[in-house]
């Protein structure tokens, strides 16, 4: 099952019959695969289409994985009836947006300051970094969650400024927490470190300031690193559902994982529950289609370091 | 706003001081560095580091999330409460069960995934995007998906019921609690595994041909070139993997919350969960502290274990 069953030198001490059968099981087992990894994804996508009575009736028989019989958009009418749908997909790319590119900037400039500068303290601040990377969010939700209600806000009123404490109930709850992330200071600093110093130099000769250099000479050469940390944290903020399920009540707010609660209340709709789900999906598939080398090459990424 | 502080070199330079010449750029390269690592440090600083912190001190108090009474310290009750809370063992026994299965067959299907798509066959690409395709769903939606398929006339049974001729008779796999926390687990590793099948396959690829072809001229069969040549060529990729699946386990939540909310009787309850219903749903901040100190605790205990079980030998 090994990798390369063709490797020339393998062929005298083999004998032939065993390799074929071999690989004709491979080949049934990587389909099989296929079918059991894609097969829940494609039965979700084509229930969205059909009516409740019609995905009941289907189950069991390969229909369930055609779109065939009453395919309507129905469904998708409905979920845009019953919950404000569109105002969800707006807050989550809102969210989403404004935490990756946030991010993306400070992220980097912490991780510029701590690979290519020398101040006094760096490596303290660099492992303190890197030692938090250890604690799962999960165990700081609830502390997190006691605090961010204390936390003070400055509303700005016309101008008039008003301070209100408590952070519930707002975007900048949902994106401050965020932004900062010491996973993606880590991998910046990696990859700034592989960037070689000769060229800062050059560019110093030239009177490039560091702001310059930064901006110039180091983020111009780090795509790939910008392209694993623009995925590794949009993914959780699009995904994001314990934290916003917390510290947000009203509709207005809400992202887009949290809105599934609403397809339980009353009577529960698994065709319009199918449809959002599908709808909710897409962009992410959509970008990782797009998109799917650097995704692939981000989370490996992760693990060659380790 | 550090652009201002990066007009390092001056122009005009007197000869006769290079003492001053060199401090007074190095001062203004710390300057900068300052200014360019604070937005990051002050953020991860009020958002972490401040967290961590609470947790420790909130553990040790009556802190409520909403509370007229101001909070007092009440010393180690909360940790007797917890000692006493049959919810919690249950939790905790829920949380290890699901990790001592969920770490190893994930891990484990991981790599037969990797190897089977990292041989040279056409449509390899196709097959890889095919199996990660689960792990880019969010787990929220992965979630609901499985939730209907469990349903007892949902998708599972009729499969089930169409493979055995009938025979298979429908169970209610989630409100069952013998087979509700099984089958979460196996929706979460059909979830994740592709994911760690990227990570594998990036440490497969960092093992050299030639090793491969060495192995094969002294005859090393498939078995042997696995044992011999790829598994030791994985130790960096096995440890990351083990202990980055290991806190996964750990914190499982998503998957309770939309499919189980903890039931039936507790069987699918876990310390994640249980800490969310405490500090969030009944507003008691200072004993879910305490449950995320608990919880703190044995994700560093258990990936200490691992570092050390996984070190190098000499």
């Amino acid at each position: 099952m090994t990798a390369t069953p063709q490797s020339p030198t393998a062929g005298p001490r083999a004998t032939p019959a065993r390799p074929l059968t071999r690989r004709a099981a491979a080949h049934t087992l990587r389909a099989g695969l296929v079918l059991f990894f894609a097969a829940p994804l494609v039965f979700m996508a084509v229930s969205s289409l059909k009516p409740d009575g019609q995905i009941f009736s289907d189950t069991g028989t390969i229909k369930a994985f055609l779109p065939i019989g009453d395919v309507s958009l129905d469904n998708y009418r409905g979920v845009f009836e019953r919950v404000p749908a569109a105002q969800f997909l707006l807050n989550s790319i809102l969210i989403s947006t404004v935490t990756v590119v946030a991010g993306l900037v400070i992220n980097s400039l912490a991780a510029f300051a701590l690979s290519r500068m020398r101040w006094r303290g760096r490596k303290v601040v660099l492992s303190a970094i890197i030692a938090t990377l250890i604690v799962p969010f999960e165990t700081l939700a609830l502390p997190l969650l006691w605090w961010v209600n204390k936390l003070p806000w400055l509303t700005a009123n016309g101008f008039q400024l008003t301070l209100t404490t408590g952070w519930l109930d707002t975007y900048q709850v949902q994106i401050l927490p965020f932004i900062a992330n010491a996973f993606s200071v880590y991998l910046f600093h990696q990859y700034f470190t592989s960037i070689p110093t000769e060229l800062d130099e050059a560019a110093r000769i030239e009177g490039a300031g560091f702001f310059t250099i930064y901006r110039r000479v180091v983020l111009p050469l780090s795509g790939p690193a910008i392209a694993t940390v623009a995925i590794l944290t949009f993914l959780p903020a699009w995904n994001s559902y314990l934290w916003p399920l917390m510290v947000v009540q009203s509709e207005d707010l809400r992202p887009v994982m949290v809105g599934i609660q609403y397809f339980f209340q009353l009577n529960v709709a698994w065709g319009q529950i199918m449809a959002y789900s599908t709808m909710i999906t897409i962009p992410v598939l959509a970008l990782f289609l797009a998109f799917q080398r650097s995704f692939v090459n981000s989370i490996a990424s992760t693990g060659v370091k380790g | 706003m550090p652009t201002t502080l990066t007009t390092a070199p001056p122009i005009t330079r007197p000869a006769a001081t290079p003492t001053k010449r060199t401090a007074r750029p190095r001062r203004l390269e710390a300057l900068a560095a300052v200014a360019m690592a604070s937005p990051a440090v002050v953020l991860l600083f009020i958002f972490l580091i401040v967290p961590i912190l609470l947790a420790f001190g909130l553990a040790f108090t009556n802190a409520q999330l909403v509370s007229p009474r101001p909070m007092r310290f009440i010393g180690l009750d909360n940790f007797t409460r917890l000692a006493g809370d049959t919810v919690f063992w249950a939790s905790l026994r829920n949380t290890l069960y699901f990790a001592v299965v969920v770490v190893p067959v994930q891990a484990g299907c991981a790599l037969i995934l990797a190897m089977l798509v990292n041989a040279k066959i056409r449509g390899r690409n196709f097959l890889r995007t095919v199996y990660f395709v689960p792990a880019v769903t969010s787990m929220v939606v992965v979630s609901l998906l499985w939730r209907f398929m469990y349903q007892p006339d949902g998708l599972v049974n009729k499969f089930l019921a169409a493979i055995t001729l009938g025979r298979w008779e429908g169970i209610d796999w989630l409100n069952h609690p013998t087979t509700a926390l099984p089958a979460i687990m196996f929706m979460s590793i059909w979830q994740g595994v592709g994911f760690h099948m990227v990570i594998w396959l990036a440490g497969l690829q960092t093992i050299p041909l030639e090793l491969y072809e060495a192995a094969d001229i002294d005859g090393a069969t498939g078995w042997n070139r696995f044992r011999y040549v790829t598994w030791p060529g994985l130790r960096a990729t096995r440890t990351f993997i083990l202990v980055t699946i290991t806190i996964a386990t750990f914190s499982l939540f998503t998957q309770i919350s939309v499919m189980t909310q903890g039931g039936p009787l507790d069987a699918t309850s876990t310390v994640v969960f249980m800490a969310v219903r405490t500090g969030y749903e009944q507003h008691s901040t200072g004993y879910a502290s305490a449950i995320s100190l608990a919880f703190f605790v044995l994700v560093l205990t258990v990936s200490a274990v691992q570092r050390f079980l996984t070190r190098e030998r000499p």
